[in-house]
């Protein structure tokens, strides 16, 4: 069985509530930092745990946190990242739905780290009952006194506000966040400068994942040096992973990092193998936007290792052989899977959740979408699937923000990885049509899928 | 003060300069192509990534190069930057790219367009674009919106360069227009149709880099380079306008009035909507004299000036040549 940290309690009848969590030892971490630590202190110990962002990029956050500038006078922020999108990943949902303490724990201390005395939970527009669950918690928490005017008779002040997004994709990047906190059209900023010198509000801001927030809590509780040692090498610690797709088990998890990607999919206690015992084809290992790896490649590096559970080892072998761990949306495909199909649904996402602010995505992520849409009409070339490589090598790195790269990605993981069954749409177009490709439920036994739960 | 090499060539700008300044003050071989900078607007810039540029060396402390291709009208210079502009295939190649992005869903409609001439896009895309398209799908539309008595919006002809968006927050009293939607839907708009009327809303026409917004009072009336652009001033009664103008005439027919541009197609001085829109005949203004206009531009195909008569070539001149 997996160390559960972040997950822990997840089991116990109405951790949701004050009372309960309270009981199960919650909110010791303020205790202790605030009344035996200094900000620093609590810092550095983050840095030493080796945490890395959640959300996706994998930034060390002891080190983000350093970077923080600290003028005289002016106030800093630290905003949680919940507007979490990224098709394949709900993590931060069931974090938040379970377990709303955890997060209000996690942002009180940091934000004691950060000296920050307002912060603001951004979330997803489409959780609408999910501000309800927090502001609950937020309530219950003023009410005993964690938040609010000097807290546990200090005089450390913090006000906590949940803030819902329009539910736009793009919101989940940090500057385009941050204007959408400011009340502005969630664009994107051009950076520099980063949040951490102006960000909300032009003052100095830290943007994390809910899950790195909620995070900080072990890290305090147990020290930073504990917690380096679970996980493996720089993949310090516990990540969530949504698993979904044509999986027995879909749900989210909570692993060490280091545990192989054979075990995750094939063991009873994770994903339990593939559904109605298919082959593997596929897996998008950390949310749509990272390339799509074929089974053997996921499973083994390109040097014939094992693959793990990590960010350095999914990594491994750059974007030609390797893929990233992302937000850990972790969707798996079988043979029945088609790849155009499936691509043609990023890419439509994509197309839909472009800002409009940069050329090469706002035209270009729509290009895409026509050109994989013409080829799985049936109406594609071949010269069409070396224009989408064209188009998505001018996308990637020439944009204001990540989304660029993260339409580009699919794309050209999919035609790097599975040129055969693009050119399978061009060439055949009517026998393609006959195979039975679903990317959505239909062929799945649904009554199966939920009786081996 | 910062040394930077920008394609080769050295020069020392004060700190805080962007790229795109440093290489605008070596001269317009080395400047790279901009769309939606603006050097009179604030915040302007980094949206149309034509002006991408690689940089080899960060600076003289961190040599390291920058891992992508970075907007040099938001890029600051380091002491020690060495840029690669036009000598760099990969930024050639992005160019192209951004090019036919931008061209993607543009109607390609300068036979009938006002701006044909003028347009900056017309430029860059002969400049770096493809001869052919790569595209067959239908190209986006939009209604025409109907926003006041002077000014046209043509929302298909849209680079999406915010440039008009930002003149309104800054130059005129209070903006009226801005962008709608998301994605290559988005648009320029007034939300419920809305005429945009006030001062200085005429400077939208002149900082829009395509057809999209143009003057009702010239539209259809002349091609631009059968027009002679004159210098003209007057003492204007607005205290925010300058005055300082370019008359375009046709015969003794005053037929529009814009700001000055210089070189790099940007406004020197702001303009009123009086004196832009009211002012049409000669006696309004003092004529300071002939513009001078770039003599590669098309602009200035009708013209005489800056002409140099080629000389003349005796039979021996010719013999040496052919030898």
């Amino acid at each position: 069985m997996g160390r559960k940290i972040l997950l822990e309690h997840i089991d116990v009848p109405g951790i949701n509530t004050y009372e309960v969590y309270r009981s199960k030892g919650g909110y010791a971490s303020v205790e202790k930092a605030l009344k035996t630590m200094s900000p620093q202190e609590v810092v550095e110990e983050v840095k030493k745990s080796g945490l890395r962002g959640r959300g996706g990029a994998g930034f060390p956050t002891g080190m983000k946190w350093s970077f923080l500038a600290k003028p005289e006078g002016v106030p800093s922020y630290l905003v949680c990242n919940a507007d979490e999108s990224e098709p394949g990943t709900f993590k931060d949902r069931y974090l938040m739905e379970h377990l709303p303490h955890l997060l209000v724990e996690g942002m009180i201390t940091s934000s004691y780290a950060l000296g920050a005395n307002t912060s603001y939970i951004y979330i997803r527009g489409e959780y609408f009952y999910l501000v309800r669950i927090l502001e609950k918690a937020i309530a219950e928490a003023y009410a005993n006194g964690w938040l609010g005017k000097n807290i546990l008779g200090t005089n450390y002040s913090l006000d906590l506000y949940v803030h819902p997004g329009a539910g736009a994709y793009i919101c989940g990047e940090e500057t385009a966040l941050l204007e959408s906190l400011e009340g502005k059209r969630g664009n994107p900023r051009i950076k520099p400068p980063f949040p951490a010198i102006a960000g909300l509000y032009g003052c100095p801001t830290v943007v994390n994942n809910v899950e790195t927030i909620a995070a900080v809590v072990p890290i305090i509780n147990m020290t930073g040096d504990e917690y380096a040692k679970i996980g493996i090498g720089r993949s310090a610690g516990t990540k969530l992973i949504s698993a979904s797709g044509h999986i027995k088990k879909p749900g989210v998890y909570e692993i060490e990092m280091g545990i192989t990607v054979e075990d995750f999919i094939y063991s009873d206690e994770y994903c339990g193998g593939i559904l109605n015992d298919k082959k593997l084809k596929a897996v998008v290992a950390g949310g749509s936007s990272v390339p799509i790896l074929p089974a053997d490649l996921i499973l083994t590096t390109a040097n014939g290792e094992k693959r793990l559970m990590s960010y350095e080892s999914l990594a491994d072998g750059g974007f030609a052989t390797g893929t990233m761990l992302g937000s850990g949306g972790f969707i798996v495909m079988d043979e029945s899977t088609s790849i155009v199909q499936n691509l043609h649904t990023f890419a439509r996402f994509y197309h839909h959740e472009s800002c409009g602010q940069c050329s090469p995505c706002r035209e270009g992520t729509g290009w895409m979408e026509k050109i994989i849409h013409k080829i799985l009409k049936g109406h594609g070339t071949l010269e069409d699937i070396d224009l989408l490589w064209d188009i998505q090598r001018k996308i990637e790195g020439n944009t204001i923000c990540p989304l660029g790269d993260a339409a580009a990605w699919p794309v050209a993981s999919a035609i790097r990885h599975f040129r055969q069954e693009f050119e399978d749409f061009v060439k055949n177009p009517s026998a393609q049509r006959e195979v039975k490709y679903y990317f959505h439920c239909n062929n799945i036994d649904t009554a199966a899928a939920y009786s081996s739960l | 003060m910062a040394k930077i090499t920008i394609d080769g060539i050295q020069i020392e700008v004060p700190d805080g300069t962007t790229i795109l300044n440093a290489a605008r003050m070596i001269g317009p071989d080395v400047a790279p192509p901009t769309m939606c900078y603006y050097s009179k607007l604030k915040t302007s810039g980094g949206y149309c990534r034509t002006c991408l540029v690689e940089v080899t060396a960060g600076s003289e402390k961190d040599p390291r190069p920058m891992p992508k291709l970075v907007a040099s009208c938001r890029t600051t210079v380091m002491d020690g930057m060495i840029v690669a502009n036009n000598t760099s295939a990969k930024v050639k190649d992005a160019r192209a790219g951004v090019v036919e992005f931008l061209l993607l869903n543009h109607p390609l409609d300068c036979p009938v367009c006002d701006q044909a001439g003028e347009c900056h896009l017309q430029d860059l895309s002969y400049d770096h674009g493809n001869y052919k398209t790569r595209t067959d799908f239908e190209r986006r539309t939009f209604e025409k919106i109907d926003i006041g008595e002077k000014i046209q919006l043509h929302m298909t002809r849209c680079i999406l360069c915010y440039r008009c968006v930002k003149t309104a927050e800054q130059i005129t009293d209070g903006r009226v227009h801005g962008v709608l939607n998301r994605g290559d839907h988005a648009e320029i708009s007034t939300y419920i149709e809305e005429a945009i009327d006030n001062d200085f809303s005429g400077n939208v026409i002149d900082v829009c880099p395509v057809g999209a917004l143009t003057d009702k009072t010239f539209r259809f009336k002349s091609r631009v380079w059968f027009t002679k652009p004159v210098d003209a001033n007057r003492n204007c009664e607005n205290e925010r306008c300058s005055g300082k103008v370019v008359l375009w005439y046709q015969g003794e027919e005053v037929l529009r009035v814009t700001g000055r541009k210089d070189q790099w197609g940007e406004v020197e001085e702001f303009i009123c909507n009086t004196c832009r829109f009211d002012k049409k005949q000669t006696s309004d203004w003092t004529i300071e004299g002939p513009r001078k206009i770039n003599r590669h531009s098309v602009i200035s195909a009708n013209h005489y000036m800056n002409l140099v008569k080629p000389k003349e070539l005796k039979l021996n001149d010719i013999k040496q040549i052919t030898e």
